[in-house]
């Protein structure tokens, strides 16, 4: 960008223009004829190739004129960026505004369509997800590729307690937290002597282990299929279906005199998928200002100092692995109550890889940023259903696009001081 | 004075065939100002990192008043009171000043997750205590003007001297310093002198240094080990040192 005024003027850089716009042609069009050109048309039993070149030609053409032009076009306009940063707001302003958020996130589903909700359910699961991978990552520096492993044994937890003990989802709550955290303790005792792409390595590799350990034990985790019917959680014991499933059982709907409406369960869910969302934010707020919080960032910065002072580096590095797969593994819980049914398709790496997503895009250790990124990134696939098909590639294009102007994420960490005058 | 404090006996380090040090013994007094010197490449920062943890001797035996520290790991070697500073200062350069002295102070804390949550009455004056330790040993090193500043962003001179409040904060019996006076000048140098002095008197510390600034060793030292080639070539006193011929020799070379 800074040969731009440059090329405007000599012939040279015109030259040089002109070299750059051929490259990415040719790179456009080696990319792009195997996503638009080739078309498999199938006709009967048989299956052929339809190549269509014009489209490619479309592609190549585009990019061969604005690679040309792109000096004019971005020259000017790429070269400061607005800075987003989130305004500081003084702590009454911040009560205001978070008062306000929280406000509208419990009244709009109200007065929302089925749909909406159910999606806005999922993103508070996602929330919750990117909260919980956000204290291993943005705080403790631990690059966790097998996350969704811990999500696996959160909602694995509730699904066998209820299938095999009969319990509700209150009760299993607590145990599938309790049983993500144990996970996180014991594999993290092995795996966190590692540092950096070998801990990533080693992570995604016990990731898979979790999921085919739930397709291969089939007497125990119902295989490929999974477990299913599921209860939704009760409020306060009061079961929300058309009739109680137990003999003389009040139901919510009779206990309250309403009318029987399936919409009551959607926003229930999704009250209680923003409430476990908000006691995330809460105690991972609390976290990073806690002596805890402070250790892992020395970690984070410099591993030796820390050892040199006293601090324990397993532990400290542990007690973040630990507290992640527990968020981890209440949001397991949540979204098998949810689905009503949980197999082992839902928690494949890619399943990971976007929770990191979430996590890099919003800026590592920014809680708000993490939240935008999540609710962004569940809403708008919904948006662009048409495009389902293109999603993985909008999706790395962003992801590159991100990269290379916002490496630190749509709203970076921005420290929190203690301050002393 | 009483008897050894930190003994290091029959001291050696191999890494694959090289033998990096090599049968150093000696030890520091309680309340001693004791100096490693020697040539580049002698193995004097090797002795300090096998002392504080970050290596595990091949041979040999460290104790500090009776108790073994060879072979144990270094957050527990700090941990029995043996810290120290690094030849290019280690800080945690984007926490503030006060912050840096906050996590030094960690095992101090009561940091328990509940407490910390909830911000019981203990974890708050817990906090409240270690914000007043680094307090006070800001202003000791003359660093509380600093103290909301990134500590990566202060003078070079500053850094060296948070990095030892930052050793201070954590109560230490044995303070090692690897070459302080490196990057300081005249007058920075004269007050690292008198800080050394100040800081063995008034907190009974024994005081483990490596440096290369002679007028510094000669100064404040009460006994200084010279070491050439991971081998000790002499032990003694400042002025018996400085008539060694060994030691010249190891200095100037061979006539």
């Amino acid at each position: 960008m800074s040969t731009a005024p440059a090329a405007s003027a000599s012939g040279a850089g015109w030259r040089q223009n002109l070299g750059h716009a051929l490259m990415a042609t040719v790179l456009t069009a080696i990319v792009v004829t195997p996503i638009f050109g080739l078309h498999l048309e199938r006709a009967g039993a048989r299956t052929h190739i339809v190549p269509q070149w014009h489209m490619v030609g479309w592609a190549c053409l585009i990019v061969f004129v604005v690679q040309l032009l792109h000096p004019w076009i971005f020259g000017r306009a790429t070269r400061r960026l607005p800075r987003l940063a989130l305004p500081t707001l003084s702590a009454r302003q911040n009560t205001v505004l978070l008062t306000l958020v929280l406000l509208v996130a419990v009244t709009w589903p109200f007065f929302a369509g089925r749909n909406a909700v159910d999606i806005a359910t999922l993103a508070m699961i996602y929330v919750m997800l990117g909260l919980g991978l956000n204290v291993v990552v943005g705080f403790a520096g631990l690059l966790d590729l097998g996350f969704v492993g811990f999500y696996a044994v959160g909602a694995y937890t509730y699904a066998l307690l209820f299938h095999w003990a009969g319990w509700s989802f209150w009760e299993a709550l607590p145990l599938a937290g309790a049983a993500s955290a144990l996970f996180g303790f014991v594999l993290g005792f092995p795996v966190l002597r590692l540092r950096g792409d070998y801990l990533a390595i080693v992570t995604l590799g016990f990731g898979e282990i979790i999921r085919l350990l739930l397709v291969n034990l089939t007497s125990f985790t119902g295989g490929p299929d999974g477990i299913s019917s599921i209860p939704k959680p009760s409020v306060f014991g009061l079961e929300m279906a058309r009739s109680s499933g137990v003999e003389g059982g009040t139901t919510f709907h009779q206990f309250f005199g309403l009318e029987f409406n399936s919409l009551h369960m959607v926003i229930f869910l999704y009250l209680m998928a923003l409430l476990l969302a908000v006691i995330t934010l809460w105690i991972s707020n609390r976290l990073i200002r806690m002596p805890i919080g402070r250790a892992w960032e020395a970690l984070r910065e410099d591993e030796i100092a820390c050892r040199s002072l006293g601090l324990n580096p397993m532990s400290i590095k542990l007690s973040a692995f630990t507290l992640g797969a527990m968020f981890a593994g209440f949001g397991g819980a949540f979204f098998a109550a949810r689905q009503g049914i949980v197999n082992p398709e839902s928690f494949t790496f890619i399943e990971s890889a976007l929770i990191l997503a979430i996590v890099v895009l919003g800026g590592m250790g920014s809680q708000v940023g993490v939240i935008l990124a999540a609710i962004l990134l569940t809403v708008l696939p919904e948006f662009a259903r048409e495009f389902a098909e293109y999603r993985m590639l909008v999706f790395g294009l962003v992801m590159i696009v991100m990269m290379v102007w916002r490496p630190q994420g749509l709203l970076p960490m921005k420290r929190h001081h203690v301050e002393v005058t | 004075m009483s008897g050894p404090f930190l003994q290091v006996a029959d001291l050696s380090m191999r890494f694959g065939g090289l033998l990096a040090v090599d049968g150093i013994a000696f030890d520091v007094r309680d309340r001693e100002i004791f100096a490693i010197i020697g040539p580049n490449g002698a193995g004097k920062t090797t002795v300090f990192n096998c002392i504080s943890g970050f290596y595990k001797p091949s041979t040999g035996r460290i104790s500090l008043q009776g108790q073994e520290l060879a072979g144990l790991g270094s957050h527990t070697v700090a941990r029995h009171g043996v810290v120290r500073t690094f030849q290019n200062v280690r800080l945690f350069k984007h926490m503030t000043v006060l912050e840096n002295l906050l996590v030094a102070q960690h095992r101090h804390l009561k940091t328990s997750l509940p407490a910390g949550l909830l911000r019981t009455r203990a974890y708050r004056e817990s906090e409240q205590k270690a914000l007043d330790n680094a307090l006070h040993w800001l202003d000791y090193m003359g660093l509380r003007e600093f103290v909301n500043r990134e500590a990566g962003n202060l003078a070079y001179g500053h850094q060296r001297r948070l990095e030892i409040a930052r050793c201070m904060v954590t109560q230490p019996r044995v303070l090692m310093l690897d070459e302080p006076a490196a990057g300081l000048n005249p007058q920075e140098k004269k007050d690292l002198q008198s800080l050394i002095e100040q800081l063995r008197n008034q907190y009974g510390l024994a005081v483990l240094l490596i440096e290369h600034d002679m007028s510094l060793v000669m100064g404040v030292s009460e006994r200084i080990l010279v070491m050439e080639h991971g081998r000790p070539i002499a032990l003694g006193t400042p002025e018996a040192i400085r008539g060694d011929e060994r030691v010249i020799k190891a200095y100037l070379g061979e006539e």
